[in-house]
C-alpha cells in the first residue's frame, strides 16, 4: 500500500517511488525485484513516519538510502536464505555500483521496459507497470479491474517471479528500442481499458486513463524525437479531449457523430494536435502516429458532416498497409469512411467481403445496421441490429445497439439522419459500479 | 444466508421497451447496487453476454468436446445475477421486488439458496 504524506505532493511521490525502485534495481539486479520493491515499500512507511514536518532536501536520495537498509535488513532476516554465501554475495556484490548522475526519466524509462518484458502475458505487464512504475497500490489496481486484491496481487508476484528467473540486470539502452512497440501497446492498454470516472467517484479511485497519459508523457520527454511515442501521447490526449462529450446524463454512451464538441477539452486538442504536427514532419509514419492524425483530423473538424473524410479514409487505407492488413479493425474503421466517401452501398460490399474472413469481427454487426437503416433497408437492419445485440461483449454498446433497434421498431420507414462514423477508437467499461457507461473499443493496432 | 438472484431476460422484451423502462432499468440496478452496498448485504453482480456467445464443453466417451452455442436453448435465458447475503429468505424477497427486472412484465427473477461458496480471498 503506498501512503502519501500529507505535504508531499502526490505527483512528485508518484515519480519519486519507481525512480528509488529503479535504483535499487540497478544495484541488486532485477532479479531481486520482490525484496526491491518491499523495501522501497517499507521505506515509503518509514518517510510517512518520519517526514512529518518537511520533507528532505533531496527526498529521493532519503528514499533509496532508506530502501537499501530495508533491503539489506530483509536479505539478513530472509528466514529462506539459508545459504550464507549467497546472502553474503548479495550484500557484498552489488551488481553495480549506483550511478548517481544518471537521470530520473532514464531510470523510470528502464523500469518501465522491466515491466513490459515480452516474457510476461499482457495482463501481468499492465498490473506491473502500474504498480512498479505508476505506483499504484494493489488495492487500487484490484478496484480499477473489478478483481479481488489477493487475484492482482498473485498476478503481481507472478510477473515478478518471472522476471527474477530471466535474470540479469536492467535492459540496457539498446533494448529500449527493441522493447518500445511492447511499451507503446502496454500503456495503450492502460487507456483503452480506463473505465469513466466521470462524477461521483470517490477521489482516491485511481483514473487508469490519467495513469497512462502521465506514463506516455515521461515516455515522450525521454524519448521526444521517436513519433510513436508522440503518436500515442496525441492519440490518448486527443481521445481523453472528447471525454466530457462522450457521456450522457444517464451514463448513456454517445457516439463521436451526436457529441457535443463544444465540451471538447480544447487546451487537450491544441497539445495533442502540436504533438500530430511536430511528429509528422519527414516521419515514417507508424501505428499510433497514423491513428493520431485520424483523431486530430476530427479534433478539426466542427461536426461530422464538414470532417475531412477523404484524408481519413486514406489514413486508414496507410494504417491498413503498414500493419499488412493484419488487424480487421482497421478494416471495419476504413469502411466507415469508405462510408462517407463513397457511399453506403460500397461500403456494404466492402463490409460483406470482410465478413467472410471476419464473420465474429467485434462491431461489424453494428455498423452493418447501420448501413442497412441509412439505406432504408429496414427488415435487414432489424436483423443485423438483433445479430449486433447478440455479438457484442461490451454493455454500454449493447444499451446502444438496442436503443438504435427500438427507434427503428417504432418508427419504421423514416431512414436514420445519423451518418454511420458511429464509432470511435476509445475506452472500454470495466467496473460493475457503471455498467451501463462506455464506448466502443478499437483494438491495439499492432495486435 | 447467501443467496443468487438470477435475472431472466426475454429479448423480444427488452427490444420493446420504452425510453422510459430503458431509462428505468439503467437507473434502477445502479441504485439496487448501491443500496445493497450500504447495508451490507451486496456480494457481486455479473452481467452476461448473450448466450449465442457461450460455448459447451461436455464429454464424449470420456473426451472433452467443445461446441457453440448454449446448453439449452430457450426464449428465455440468465441476463446476469446478484450475490447478496441478507438474514433470511423474506430479506431477499423483499430486495428482489426492488430490482428493475422484477418490475417490467415479461422480464423475472429467480431467487436461488446458495449452498457452498468459495469467492476468493476478498
Amino acid at each position: 500500500m503506498t501512503v502519501t504524506p500529507a505535504h508531499v505532493d502526490e505527483g512528485l511521490w508518484r515519480e519519486l517511488v519507481p525512480q528509488a525502485l529503479a535504483r535499487l534495481l540497478r544495484t541488486y539486479g532485477r532479479d531481486q525485484i520482490d525484496l526491491c520493491e518491499d523495501a522501497v515499500q517499507d521505506a515509503l512507511v518509514a518517510a510517512h513516519q518520519q517526514w512529518t514536518v518537511q520533507a528532505p532536501e533531496d527526498p529521493l536520495a532519503w528514499l533509496v538510502t532508506a530502501a537499501r537498509r530495508r533491503y539489506i535488513d530483509r536479505v539478513r532476516s530472509d528466514y529462506r536464505r539459508r545459504d550464507r554465501e549467497t546472502r553474503e554475495a548479495l550484500l557484498a556484490l552489488p551488481l553495480n555500483a549506483c550511478s548517481s548522475e544518471s537521470s530520473a526519466i532514464d531510470d523510470s524509462l528502464l523500469l518501465l521496459h522491466l515491466c513490459c518484458h515480452p516474457a510476461l502475458p499482457r495482463s501481468a505487464q499492465v498490473a506491473l507497470t502500474l504498480r512498479a512504475v505508476a505506483g499504484l497500490s494493489t488495492a487500487q489496481i484490484a478496484n480499477v479491474y473489478q478483481l479481488p486484491e489477493a487475484t492482482v496481487a498473485q498476478r503481481i508476484t507472478r510477473a515478478k517471479r518471472r522476471i527474477a528467473e530471466l535474470g540479469g540486470a536492467l535492459p540496457r539502452p539498446g533494448d529500449v528500442t527493441e522493447r518500445l512497440p511492447s511499451v507503446l501497446d502496454v500503456l495503450y492498454v492502460m487507456f483503452t481499458e480506463a473505465h469513466h470516472t466521470t462524477t461521483g467517484e470517490p477521489a482516491h479511485d485511481a483514473d487508469l486513463a490519467a495513469e497512462a497519459i502521465r506514463l506516455a508523457r515521461q515516455l515522450h520527454k525521454a524519448l521526444p524525437l521517436d513519433t510513436e511515442v508522440s503518436g500515442l501521447l496525441a492519440l490518448m490526449l486527443l481521445t481523453e479531449a472528447r471525454r466530457p462529450a462522450r457521456v450522457g446524463p444517464d451514463n448513456r454512451l454517445i457516439p463521436l457523430d451526436e457529441q457535443d464538441r463544444r465540451l471538447w477539452e480544447p487546451a487537450l486538442i491544441a497539445e495533442g494536435r502540436a504533438l500530430v504536427e511536430r511528429a509528422v514532419v519527414g516521419a515514417t509514419p507508424g501505428p499510433y502516429l497514423l491513428q493520431a492524425c485520424i483523431a486530430a483530423l476530427h479534433a478539426e473538424a466542427p461536426d461530422t458532416a464538414s470532417t475531412d473524410w477523404s484524408e481519413i479514409l486514406a489514413l486508414y487505407r496507410l494504417l491498413e498497409v503498414i500493419t499488412e492488413n493484419r488487424n480487421p479493425t482497421i478494416a471495419l474503421n476504413r469502411i466507415v469512411a469508405e462510408a462517407m466517401v463513397h457511399g453506403e452501398e460500397y461500403a456494404l460490399a466492402c463490409i460483406d467481403e470482410l465478413a467472410e474472413h471476419h464473420p465474429r469481427l467485434s462491431r461489424l454487426a453494428g455498423v452493418r445496421a447501420h448501413l442497412l437503416e441509412r439505406l432504408g433497408r429496414d427488415d435487414e437492419a432489424v436483423a443485423a441490429y438483433r445479430q449486433a445485440i447478440k455479438e457484442t461483449r461490451n454493455i454500454a454498446e449493447q444499451a446502444h445497439l438496442r436503443a438504435r433497434l427500438r427507434r427503428l421498431l417504432r418508427s419504421p420507414g423514416a431512414p436514420s439522419s445519423h451518418p454511420v462514423s458511429d464509432i470511435e477508437p476509445s475506452r472500454r467499461p470495466t467496473g460493475v459500479r457503471r455498467p451501463w457507461a462506455g464506448e466502443a473499443t478499437i483494438a491495439s493496432p499492432r495486435s | 444466508m447467501k443467496y443468487l438472484i438470477l435475472m431472466q431476460v426475454d429479448p423480444a422484451v427488452l427490444e420493446r421497451l420504452t425510453e422510459e423502462q430503458q431509462k428505468m432499468i439503467e437507473e434502477g440496478h445502479a441504485a439496487f447496487t448501491a443500496r445493497t452496498k450500504e447495508t451490507g448485504e451486496f456480494i457481486a453482480t455479473q452481467a452476461l453476454a448473450d448466450p449465442s456467445q457461450s460455448k459447451v464443453v461436455r464429454a464424449r466417451n470420456g473426451v472433452p468436446e467443445v461446441t457453440d452455442g448454449p446448453f439449452a436453448e430457450a426464449k428465455e435465458f440468465l441476463g446476469g445475477f446478484y450475490l447478496l447475503d441478507v438474514e433470511d429468505e423474506a430479506r431477499v424477497v423483499e430486495q428482489a421486488k426492488l430490482i428493475p427486472h422484477a418490475r417490467i412484465d415479461g422480464l423475472a427473477v429467480e431467487i436461488r439458496p446458495v449452498m457452498f461458496s468459495d469467492l476468493g480471498d476478498l
